[in-house]
């Protein structure tokens, strides 16, 4: 996909989950996929008695959610055909906006009567392909959940529909001068529901989490119909902990139709550091010694000379052009307190070899700062006629190592790559620079990718520190999780969603039948124990 | 601290923990499961064959101070582990707390004790909780089979978050062996605003704009008739600037003092450890319970508690977190207690009881059928046969 239809595809996911047009503009920072449609993709065999009854099923569906709810044109079903992996595409057996928790339950319960699979959607912003829809699936799109219930400063909480945009959420509480803390890059577009569900991250997700910790409540419909509360206004919800399993799910367990939130009250002052460095040595040693410090700075981004590069060419942030490396470190509280971690966050700098160290010096020039960072995927973008985005998290000493294993990779393959590293946190985001119009470099930069994600989770890491498992990394899973690892997870689906009716085919690499490997197989009762003390 | 009556198996390692949930499976025995033994009295009662203690898997087996992250064997010594951290100028963000003394002990609680039973003092309206900061977790589920589940990173969304369900479930879904966890630096100091005289409702307002305003507050508590306490934590010139702020933002609103940081460390961890209420042995068998209600609403919940219980009571996590000792002698507090839980929202725990009325009444807020079957159902599917803790959290019909 050339980067204009890529746009296109952008503004339309926007505009169908927001009700309203938006220029070119307010998309350009956000982070999609891009590339033709993958080669290698199994979806779950598809169930043909569901294709055959599909005229009853709609009639059916358009009896709960009456109106324009059901969509069953393929030319208005289009839109929901992929998400912010583009490069898989499905059209859904029918799309259904319902508008009540009650239209919610009823659809499921439907669903789950007559075995019809179900893939719920939020706004559609998913690197992993999680809201990808199945030819004989039911796509529950979440859009007309779009409104705030509650907003609660004494308790310093927001109730919302999960349809809300992560940055709604922020803006409604803005005027008192409150935030919500995570921050995906995709904020101005992407649902709290979605971020639940894939347990969304962002820049300052060092000092002040995931998503997972800062929810503190959920209204979850299950499968069955049945809608269960969770958690609340209070902190610590009571038994399991049934919140922490719902968010990062990706929609395997149930869908959510309403998300209470903690809210933050910003700080007093913010300011950034831009330091450059002769080498990413440097810089993660640099990073290093800023937390053995103590210093738990608000975000800490790193970037390749590519990628610098390419930031700089698009955006002219001032970016030092004659380093390796480029770290923006962000500090935030008290103005005291920020101007005294700012003067020892540059000698740290100055310490590790920094060529440069600039700060910020008035909210301008700190957003400045940021502006080449947050551009850097579609600056990469412009360079390129395609490009992959990766999301392994490594312990962040590894990362000389993973560099220039991938440097060896990438003349392996003849495929340039650009990095861009929270570094805090040890999120990496390397870039796969590639053009689908040469034979089979899609399918080496695909072989690449993986390549990258398994040496990840060779140094300690995982294959996803914040873009979810979905389709993507599906085939991946059994590089980090044992057979064994996987069918504890697996059951935990099937506590769920016995049926496995909803989102098959996601997160894991292959279904399981739930009654199978709930079976237990006890060996013998003679076992002996000559080594276990007793007393 | 197993009961010495029974037949328990103390595993050296993993691969022993194993065998001993094999041969619990094999002979249908449940377990307990034990560390030294410091949260043994909470929880529901639990009818078990054997013992598994799990406090010889102990051991630091990875601590990278500049990566945030540690991990050691489920028997550790939390003092052991507290200390290795302070060497370093680090600590758990969210300040685990020892209920030993409410129970007359004085007995120092284990890592897995920690996690399994999910207790996170006085920094969690700042820092968050226990579930906030296990990052990776080895087990062995009733399965009697090893599994491991989330990683080393602080970044991680590969598969469900298993470390969750494990934290708290009190080892009803599987004999941990060793976790990872996320460790914060030590802040370099703190101070705390004291406030003498509000009343209950006054104090909870105070506490939500203290916590509500940009001076980072890290702890926040009332007890009644006596002082609102708020922490300010970190470097000594931004402590020093943040309690003007502050001072500034509370004005007018009566008498103040300011606690240096020993006062402060002091009475900080008189609240965390709960050294409020009386312990076993001033006092009889007082029932202690832990309430998690809507921050804003604490001074509502224990009123109308009040209306028809005697009860000692104070507040932390910036009233979010009740704690109440029943004075009345003989009484069914349960249901009053339970029913302000449910007119404004939250949970509530019974701490200490004697031991009939810990049979009586649900340690645990019991559940609306639904979340009940999904409960029943999760540890089912870790621990079909039932083994492993049946019933310290949720009754155990179930299996």
């Amino acid at each position: 996909m050339t980067t204009t239809q890529h746009t296109r595809v952008l503004r339309e996911i926007y505009t169908i989950n927001h009700g309203q047009n938006v220029d070119d503009g307010d998309l350009s920072h956000l982070t999609f996929q891009k590339g033709p449609v993958m080669s290698n993709l199994k979806l779950p065999d598809v169930n043909n008695l569901t294709l055959n009854n599909r005229d009853r099923i709609i009639a059916d569906l358009k009896k709960i959610c009456p109106g324009e709810a059901v969509i069953t044109h393929e030319r208005e079903m289009a839109a929901f055909e992929s998400d912010g992996l583009t490069a898989y595409r499905q059209m859904p057996l029918v799309v259904v906006l319902p508008e009540t928790v009650d239209q919610v339950s009823q659809v499921l319960k439907y669903c789950h009567d007559n075995e019809v699979r179900v893939v719920p959607r939020g706004a559609g912003t998913s690197l992993s392909g999680g809201a990808l829809p199945l030819q004989d699936g039911v796509l529950l799109g979440m859009g007309k959940f779009n409104k705030i219930l509650d907003i609660d400063y004494d308790n310093r909480c927001v109730v919302a529909e999960p349809g809300v945009t992560n940055l709604g959420i922020s803006h409604a509480v803005d005027d008192h001068g409150f935030y919500y803390a995570p921050d995906p890059s995709s904020q101005i577009a992407c649902s709290i529901g979605g971020n639940i569900a894939e347990n969304s991250g962002g820049v300052h997700s060092l000092k002040y989490g995931l998503t997972t910790n800062n929810v503190l409540g959920l209204e979850v419909v299950l499968i069955t119909g049945e809608v269960v509360e969770i958690g609340g206004k209070h902190m610590e919800a009571e038994g399991y902990d049934l919140l922490g399993l719902m968010t990062g799910s990706e929609g395997l367990l149930g869908v959510v139709t309403k998300v209470t939130v903690r809210i933050l009250r910003k700080p007093e002052t913010a300011r950034a550091l831009l330091i450059g460095f002769p080498s990413s040595e440097d810089a993660g040693q640099c990073v290093a010694d800023v937390i053995s410090n103590g210093i738990i700075a608000a975000g800490m981004e790193m970037m390749d000379k590519y990628a610098i590069h390419a930031a700089e060419d698009f955006v002219q942030a001032g970016y030092p052009l004659d380093v390796e490396a480029l770290l923006i470190v962000e500090l935030d509280g008290p103005e005291v307190e920020v101007d005294h971690l700012i003067d020892k966050v540059s000698d740290i700098a100055k310490a590790n070899k920094a060529v440069s160290v600039v700060a910020s010096t008035s909210e301008e020039e700190r957003l400045n700062f940021w502006a080449g960072r947050k551009a850097a995927f579609p600056a990469v973008g412009r360079i390129s006629p395609d490009y992959y985005c990766m999301d392994g998290t490594i312990p962040r000493r590894q990362l000389p190592k993973v560099l220039s294993r991938m440097a060896e990779m990438s003349r392996h393959y003849g495929l340039r790559v650009a990095n861009v590293f929270h570094a805090g946190d040890g999120n990496m985001h390397p870039l796969i620079l590639y053009d689908a119009n040469v034979p089979g470099e899609l399918e080496k930069t695909e072989e690449f990718g993986a390549e990258i994600l398994k040496l990840c989770v060779e140094v300690g890491g995982v294959l996803t520190g914040e873009h979810g498992v979905g389709v993507e990394k599906r085939e991946l899973m059994p590089v980090m999780f044992s057979e064994v690892d996987l069918e504890h997870q697996q059951r935990v689906k099937c506590v769920f969603d016995a049926k496995g009716l909803l989102n098959p085919g996601k997160v894991f690499p292959q279904l399981y039948n739930c009654a199978e490997m709930g079976r237990m197989h006890i060996s013998g009762g003679k076992l002996p124990f000559p080594d276990i003390p007793r007393f | 601290m197993a009961d010495k009556s029974k037949t328990t198996f103390k595993p050296e390692n993993e691969t022993q923990v194993v065998e001993a949930v094999q041969w619990a499976l094999a002979n249908e025995t449940a377990m307990e499961l034990t560390g030294t033994g410091s949260k043994q009295q909470i929880g529901n009662l639990t009818e078990t064959g054997c013992g598994l203690d799990l406090s010889d898997l102990a051991g630091v087996l990875l601590y990278e101070p500049e990566e945030l992250v540690m991990a050691a064997g489920v028997g550790s010594l939390l003092t052991d582990i507290e200390q290795e951290l302070a060497d370093k100028g680090q600590a758990f963000a969210f300040e685990p707390p020892n209920f030993s003394h409410l129970f007359g002990l004085d007995t120092q609680g284990t890592l897995g004790g920690m996690v399994a039973s999910g207790f996170a003092g006085p920094r969690r309206v700042q820092a968050g909780g226990v579930r906030d900061h296990v990052l990776g977790v080895r087990a062995v589920s009733g399965r009697a089979e090893i599994f491991k589940t989330g990683g080393r990173v602080m970044k991680n969304v590969t598969g469900y978050d298993l470390p969750k369900i494990l934290t708290g479930s009190w080892g009803t879904l599987a004999a941990m062996t060793s976790i990872t966890f996320k460790v914060l630096p030590k802040p370099e100091t703190e101070a705390t605003l004291a406030l003498i005289g509000l009343d209950n409702e006054t104090a909870m307002k105070v506490m939500s704009k203290g916590l509500g305003a940009p001076v980072d507050v890290s702890a926040a508590a009332h007890v009644p008739g006596t002082r609102t306490l708020l922490r300010l934590e970190g470097l000594a010139p931004s402590v020093a600037a943040r309690m003007e702020s502050l001072k500034t933002l509370l004005a007018g609103g009566g008498e103040m003092e300011v606690l240096e940081r020993d006062m402060s460390r002091d009475v900080w961890g008189k609240i965390r450890d709960v050294r409020l209420l009386g312990g076993k042995a001033d006092h009889s068998d007082n029932a202690i319970w832990r309430l998690s209600v809507p921050p804003a609403q604490g001074a509502k919940v224990l009123a109308d508690i009040e209306q028809s219980l005697k009860v000692n009571a104070f507040f932390d996590w910036g009233g979010g977190l009740i704690w109440l000792e029943v004075l009345d002698e003989d009484t069914a507090c349960a249901a009053a207690i339970r029913g302000a839980v449910a007119r404004f929202g939250g949970h509530a725990t019974l701490i200490r009881a004697g031991e009939k009325s810990r049979a009586g009444a649900a340690v645990f807020q019991p559940q609306p059928a639904v979340l009940a079957a999904l409960s029943a159902r999760l540890k089912g599917s870790f621990d079909p046969k039932g083994i492993l803790n049946p019933g310290r959290l949720y009754e155990q019909g179930q299996r």
